[in-house]
């Protein structure tokens, strides 16, 4: 074989000596194509895996770490919830509605694989600034893709994040998490077991979808195949898909089951008799197809959506064929599992491909690239402050900081989702975090997708660190225990040393934040080559985080209920504006260091938070986040447009620190004035600062400082244009 | 009384449906598979929200021919009661039920949203308990729900009191803006000539639990219930 036809396929030539050496010859075209997608990045982790494994994924509640479809942590009552992100960034910057469609299409299937009944989606979108046309539509596309899918297939979309930033103008960000829930003694495996056991393919026809999707381009394929290269979502298909394994894993039939993701049948076949210890016997001609004359190559490698592979017992073999053919679906035993742990693939019973499972899943080469600190952390970390002139007019600030898109309000895009589908959303989108009610239990689960990539961008270690105690924080202020994440890792090419410094910097600050706040990684996903023209994107390490109500009862939202309570702030301010949105917004500088974050009194914070409000003294929580403190009151007084009148002192402060400075491990909290004394108790026992800082009533909203009033406006102007930000920019 | 929530491939709302009958209301339900030729035993038929065959052609379009829904039909022809919700709407009007078709909406994006519903007819079993220009809190979830009648059925519809609900303002206007996808007239639920078959875009089986933010929509459940008991 010539070096160019393993290097067109984006293997490096001590990868092919790698390849030979595990088939002790040299491989087919096939074998070779099989190897290419297994190992990957996207696949293999093979420029991750090493910096992956220092995250901490053990916890008493976890079931299920990194390394399956999902992670799976126990929440009581024999229940476990089971959760994951994944990315589809480079598909939705190509093709937005699909990329985006089958982006929440893809995990879907990884939660019902595992058993678990999907009960929530989230997502985490970001795009470049919306002046700019493609960029309108590629946000409008992707909205409309994730509805398009998750509204047909009757998942509530209930909550995420979106941001907008130059930096993801050619390189948009979508990440899709689901979250599911499960028996536990229900939990199944991605894993072929049982010699001789049949091995089933059901679902969707395979076509020429999707060929190589998973990170490689083949030129000379797509010159031969004349087939899209997008793959295409079906609700539909993969709503009876779910039905039917729920009701064949609930019944017990299945032994093993994975879906059908990147790499496609190569990667369900070699995965699941990797892990089983296995081999599989394979024959391609059984494999329905879509079109006519698909070669072994194009069956092995397309990823056609909404497909599963299952191992089950001769004995169940007929009623699962019958249980899929019940809700409409194709399958096919399409081959048996073997001993030995080799995979023979044929077509029409001759051996095409036979390769160990285990050297395609497990054997990728292991890489350690190069890391170096990046030039501009050197210009960007100083931030005299001297230099900030402090506006004159603090109303227009306000006004400008909530009409922001990155601030204003998202219903633009979650109007499009159905959030109340499965009646059980407590709390939908828009407010700290989605709150979704257990049916048949007490309890409810918190849900949040948080990541501030302005601040990974300026120091990833503390990025990673405070996306994780933001993801922590509106679980909290909602009620939550936090219980464990799972983490969308977006960066730029791990080739340059600069970016690959900035991924293991973001890695180290999420394991430092997790262990602190006691919260494992239980899995994820690591997109890479986020770029266009030679930028990066800003790191941005999204964190998928669940918690835990055992009161359902018990949850709490960001706004203000009534009139005459008292407004509370705890922990401190400082005069920290590096990265904040005002800095940017209004001063037109990313620039400084992120705000300081110490875990001890972040997780002191968050005992008061969730102490008071499972005690009942608060009745609103809402976190600091960007605009600081000016900014979530505000956005406290709109949804039951009741006003505020609040005075703060300065200190040594800047007034524009005080007001729309981010620091670090603060929220808002409203109360009946009788419960003051009871927080103030629950405050001082954990040495969390509390500040009482107004009232709440009328429908203005007015700040004063230290007796001068900087801030006054009506709460519909301010709500107005805050739920505009978005509208007003599309046409 | 018994209720049967019918579930096509791609429905969704029937777990909604099923579940507000028999944790809320506590009457006895069962689903019923669209595969089935007869709803014997069954006194109200709930037509469930969601994508019955992925929505593909149209809304309803295609289950219209479940052989269920011919027993629906034969059903409603005997004066059974018929609630289609959302796709259940369009599967009614699709099967020549209840009359008009269900465009895309005119902004042609999904909406998920609670909307102000005006009971318009309270002369039909499922409104009974309601008082005529009622304001009803029900959340709508369609990208497909504009209604459309030709101006000699909308007059038909009006003489008849087939119109049950138009959607409304806070103050029971029925404005444009309260209009959530451009049905013509406001009218977001009717029914058929004989009154026992209602189709409606609202969800009021999302609107059964003060802690969803509504309980209006089980007013309509316990009309049904309470015109049912008279009938004995």
């Amino acid at each position: 074989m010539r070096p160019e036809e393993w290097r067109k396929l984006g293997l490096r030539d001590d990868e092919y000596d790698r390849i030979k050496e595990a088939l002790g010859r040299e491989p087919n075209r096939l074998e070779l194509g099989m190897f290419s997608v297994m190992w990957s990045e996207h696949c293999s982790y093979k420029n991750s895996k090493a910096v992956l494994k220092t995250f901490p994924t053990t916890g008493p509640r976890v079931l299920q770490g990194p390394g399956e479809n999902a992670g799976v942590v126990e929440i009581g009552d024999g229940l476990a919830v089971c959760f994951k992100i994944e990315s589809h960034n480079h598909p939705s910057a190509v093709e937005p509605y699909q990329g985006a469609a089958t982006g929440v299409g893809g995990i879907i299937r990884d939660i019902f694989t595992m058993g678990a009944r999907p009960i929530a989606l989230l997502n985490s979108l970001r795009f470049g600034p919306l002046t700019d046309e493609r960029v309108r539509y590629l946000f409008e596309q992707v909205v409309a893709g994730i509805a398009g899918y998750g509204n047909r297939i009757g998942i509530p979309t209930v909550g995420g994040e979106i941001y907008f930033d130059r930096c993801y103008q050619g390189n948009p960000l979508v990440n899709a998490m689901c979250v599911g829930l499960l028996e536990i003694d229900k939990l199944r495996l991605g894993k072929a077991t049982g010699i001789g056991n049949p091995v089933i393919l059901a679902g969707a026809r395979t076509g020429r979808d999707g060929m190589g999707g998973a990170a490689f381009a083949s030129v000379e394929l797509s010159e031969e195949t004349e087939a899209p290269d997008i793959q295409v979502g079906d609700p539909f298909t993969e709503k009876l898909l779910l039905e039917a394994c729920l009701e064949l894993i609930n019944n017990g039939d299945v032994e093993g089951i994975q879906d059908l993701g990147a790499a496609g049948l190569t990667c369900a076949v070699s995965e699941m008799a990797s892990r089983g210890g296995t081999g599989m016997d394979v024959e391609l001609s059984k494999v329905p197809c879509r079109e006519e004359g698909m070669t072994p190559y194009e069956i092995m490698l397309a990823e056609s959506q909404e497909r599963m592979l299952l191992v089950v017992t001769p004995e169940k073999e007929a009623k699962v064929h019958a249980v899929f053919k019940r809700w409409g679906l194709t399958s096919t035993t399409i081959g048996r599992v073997t001993e030995g742990g080799m995979l023979k693939i044929r077509m029409h019973g001759e051996i095409v491909a036979e390769i160990p499972a285990h050297s395609l899943a497990e054997e990728a080469p292991v890489y350690y690239p190069e890391s170096k600190e990046p030039a501009y952390l050197k210009t960007t970390a100083d931030l005299p402050l001297a230099t900030i002139e402090e506006p004159e007019d603090y109303n227009t600030v306000l006004l400008e900081l909530l009409a922001s898109p990155n601030i204003a309000s998202k219903q633009w895009a979650w109007q499009q989702f159905d959030y109340m589908a499965r009646t059980s959303t407590l709390v939908g989108p828009g407010s700290d975090a989605a709150v979704i009610r257990i049916r048949g239990t007490n309890k409810a689960l918190a849900l949040t997708a948080d990541c501030n990539s302005r601040y990974a961008y300026l120091d990833p270690f503390a990025g990673g660190k405070i996306a994780v105690a933001e993801a922590a924080r509106n679980i909290v202020c909602s009620g939550g225990e936090p219980l464990a994440i799972t983490d969308g890792l977006n960066f730029g090419s791990p080739e340059k040393p600069e970016i690959y410094w900035q991924f293991r910097q973001a890695v180290a600050g999420i394991s430092e934040a997790c262990r602190v706040l006691g919260t494992p990684v239980t899995g994820g996903n690591v997109s890479f080559y986020n770029e266009s023209n030679g930028e990066g994107i800003y790191p941005t390490p999204v964190i998928g985080m669940v918690g835990l109500l055992a009161d359902a009862t018990k949850y709490c939202t960001s706004s203000f209920k009534a009139a005459g309570d008292l407004i509370v702030l705890l922990g401190d301010s400082a005069d920290e504006l590096g990265g904040s949105e005002y800095l940017a917004l209004i001063h037109g500088r990313v620039q400084g260091k992120p705000p300081a974050l110490d875990l001890a009194k972040e997780k002191a914070l968050h005992h008061v938070v969730r102490t008071a409000i499972q005690q009942g003294l608060v009745r609103s929580a809402h976190d600091l986040s960007e605009g600081g403190l000016a900014v979530a009151v505000a956005e406290c007084t709109f949804e039951n447009q009741l006003g505020a009148v609040v005075e703060v002192e300065k200190g040594v402060l800047r007034t524009d620190s005080l007001l729309f400075g981010e620091s670090q491990s603060r929220v808002v909290l409203s109360l009946a004035p009788d419960k003051l004394s009871a927080l103030q108790a629950l405050a001082e026992e954990e040495n969390v600062p509390l500040h009482v800082i107004g009232r709440t009533g009328g429908d203005r909203l007015q700040i004063f400082i230290d007796g001068n009033q900087y801030v006054d406006q009506t709460v519909a102007q301010l709500r107005t244009v805050w739920q505009e930000g978005i509208p007003c920019q599309l046409p | 009384m018994k209720f049967g929530v019918i579930v096509f491939p791609g429905s969704s709302g029937d777990l909604d449906a099923y579940h507000l009958v028999k944790d809320i209301l506590g009457a006895p339900v069962e689903y019923i598979w669209h595969e089935e030729r007869s709803v014997q035993g069954f006194d109200c038929l709930l037509l469930p929200g969601g994508s019955s065959y992925g929505n593909y052609l149209r809304g309803g379009a295609l289950a219209r021919y479940s052989p269920v829904v011919s027993a629906v039909v034969d059903f409603a022809h005997q004066g059974g009661l018929v609630l289609g919700i959302a796709n259940g709407f369009q599967v009614l009007t699709e099967a020549g039920l209840l009359p008009g078709t269900l465009y895309t909406n005119t902004d042609t994006r999904f909406r998920c949203h609670f909307t102000t519903l005006r009971v318009e007819n309270t002369e039909t079993p499922f409104t009974r308990n309601l008082d005529r220009k009622q304001l009803l809190s029900i959340p709508i979830a369609h990208d497909e729900g504009n209604y459309y009648v030709d101006a000699a059925t909308l007059q038909k519809l009006e003489a008849n009191g087939q119109i049950v609900f138009r959607y409304a303002d806070q103050n029971g206007q029925t404005t444009e803006e309260a209009n959530p996808n451009g049905s013509v007239s406001n009218i977001a639920g009717v029914c058929n000539e004989t009154r026992n078959v209602l189709g409606m875009m609202p969800h009021p089986e999302r609107a059964g639990e003060a802690v969803l933010g509504s309980t209006d929509g089980l007013t309509i459940f316990k009309s049904i219930i309470k015109y049912w008991e008279g009938r004995q």
